[in-house]
C-alpha cells in the first residue's frame, strides 16, 4: 500500500500524516501544483491552512491542479482521507456532503477527544469495530459540521464525538463522514497525531491500518 | 466594471460571530440591537459582469451555507 500525502502552501500536518502512513506502508508527499498522484493507492489530504484559508477554509485548495486528479481518483473508487483542513477541502470539492463552519465557541481549540466509531464498514475504519471509542486530538477553529436536515438524515456518519467531546457544535455530534461507497472519509480530529502511546494515544493508527489492508 | 458582492450566512444557520457582536453592543450602551449577522464583502473589477453569478456559485460563496447579493 502506497499513500500519497498532498502538500499545499499552508499545510502543516502533512509530515505527521506521512510519518503515520509509513507505520503501515509506503508514503510520499504530492505537490499541490502537480497533476500526478505518482501511483499512490490511497490519498491523504492533510490538515493545515491551505492557501491561508483565504475566503473560506478549503475554498481555494479545492481548485488546486492535484485535486482534479484526486477527484477523478475518488470517483473511480480510490481511497481518500481528508483530515481537518483536508475534510474542509473534500466538502468544498463536493466529494463529501455538508460544510464546516466556525466553532460555536469562536475559539481555536486544541484538545484530546473521545470519538465513537459509528461505521466500521468504510475503507478507513475497517480495522476498528462499531462502538469502539478512539482517543484522538482535534485542533481547529472551523470544525462545526453542518448540513441541511434532509442531508443529515442520509449522511454516512463514520465517527461521532462522544459525550462531552463535541466542543465545536457539530450537528448531531458528527465528527467524521464518508461518501456512500465508503472509500472517501473526512474527519476534523487528527488520527495522524495519535499513532504513538508516548504522546498520549495510538488509536489514530486504526484509520491507517484500515486503509493498508484494502487489497491493491 | 466595478462589482460588489455581499456574502451572508444563510438564514437559520447559527452565526456565532453575529451573536458575539450582538452581545457586545449593550456593553457600549447600544441597547435593543437584534438579528446581527457578520458576512463578507468582495469587491471586483470585471470585464464582464454577467459572469459574476457563476463566480459566486463556484468560488466566492458556498451556496450550501451562504447567500450572496451582487451590486453593480
Amino acid at each position: 500500500m502506497k499513500f500519497g500525502v498532498i502538500r499545499f502552501p499552508g499545510s502543516c500536518d502533512d509530515v505527521d500524516a506521512l510519518v503515520a502512513a509509513r507505520r503501515v506502508g509506503e508514503a510520499e508527499l504530492l505537490w499541490h501544483g502537480d497533476r500526478d498522484l505518482r501511483g499512490a493507492d490511497a490519498i491523504i489530504v492533510p490538515g493545515g491552512f491551505s492557501y491561508g484559508d483565504y475566503l473560506r477554509a478549503g475554498a481555494i485548495a479545492r481548485f488546486a491542479p492535484v485535486m482534479e486528479e484526486v477527484e477523478r481518483f475518488a470517483r473511480d473508487g480510490g481511497l481518500v482521507l481528508g483530515i481537518c483542513n483536508g475534510f474542509q477541502v473534500l466538502c468544498e470539492l463536493g466529494l463529501l456532503p455538508g460544510a464546516l463552519l466556525p466553532n460555536t465557541n469562536l475559539k481555536f481549540t486544541c484538545r484530546q477527544l473521545e470519538l465513537e466509531v459509528v461505521n466500521a464498514g468504510t475503507s478507513w475504519t475497517s480495522a476498528a469495530s462499531e462502538g469502539d471509542v478512539l482517543s484522538i486530538p482535534a485542533k481547529h477553529m472551523t470544525g462545526r459540521f453542518w448540513a441541511p436536515d434532509h442531508v443529515l438524515d442520509e449522511v454516512n456518519v463514520v465517527l461521532r464525538y462522544a459525550a462531552g467531546s463535541n466542543f465545536n457544535g457539530s450537528s448531531r455530534d458528527i465528527a467524521g463522514v464518508a461518501n456512500e461507497a465508503g472509500n472517501v472519509v473526512g474527519l476534523m480530529p487528527h488520527p495522524e497525531h495519535a499513532v504513538e502511546p508516548l504522546t498520549g494515544s495510538a488509536d489514530g493508527l486504526k484509520l491507517f491500518l484500515s486503509a493498508a489492508r484494502v487489497p491493491v | 466594471m466595478k462589482v460588489t458582492v455581499l456574502i451572508r450566512p444563510k438564514e437559520g444557520i447559527l452565526d456565532p460571530q453575529g451573536q458575539a457582536v450582538e452581545r457586545a453592543l449593550p456593553a457600549l450602551g447600544f441597547e435593543g440591537v437584534s438579528r446581527v449577522h457578520v458576512g463578507r464583502l468582495v469587491e471586483l473589477d470585471v470585464p464582464d459582469a454577467s459572469r459574476v453569478p457563476e463566480m459566486c456559485e463556484r468560488l466566492l460563496a458556498n451556496p450550501l451555507i451562504e447567500s450572496y447579493e451582487i451590486q453593480q
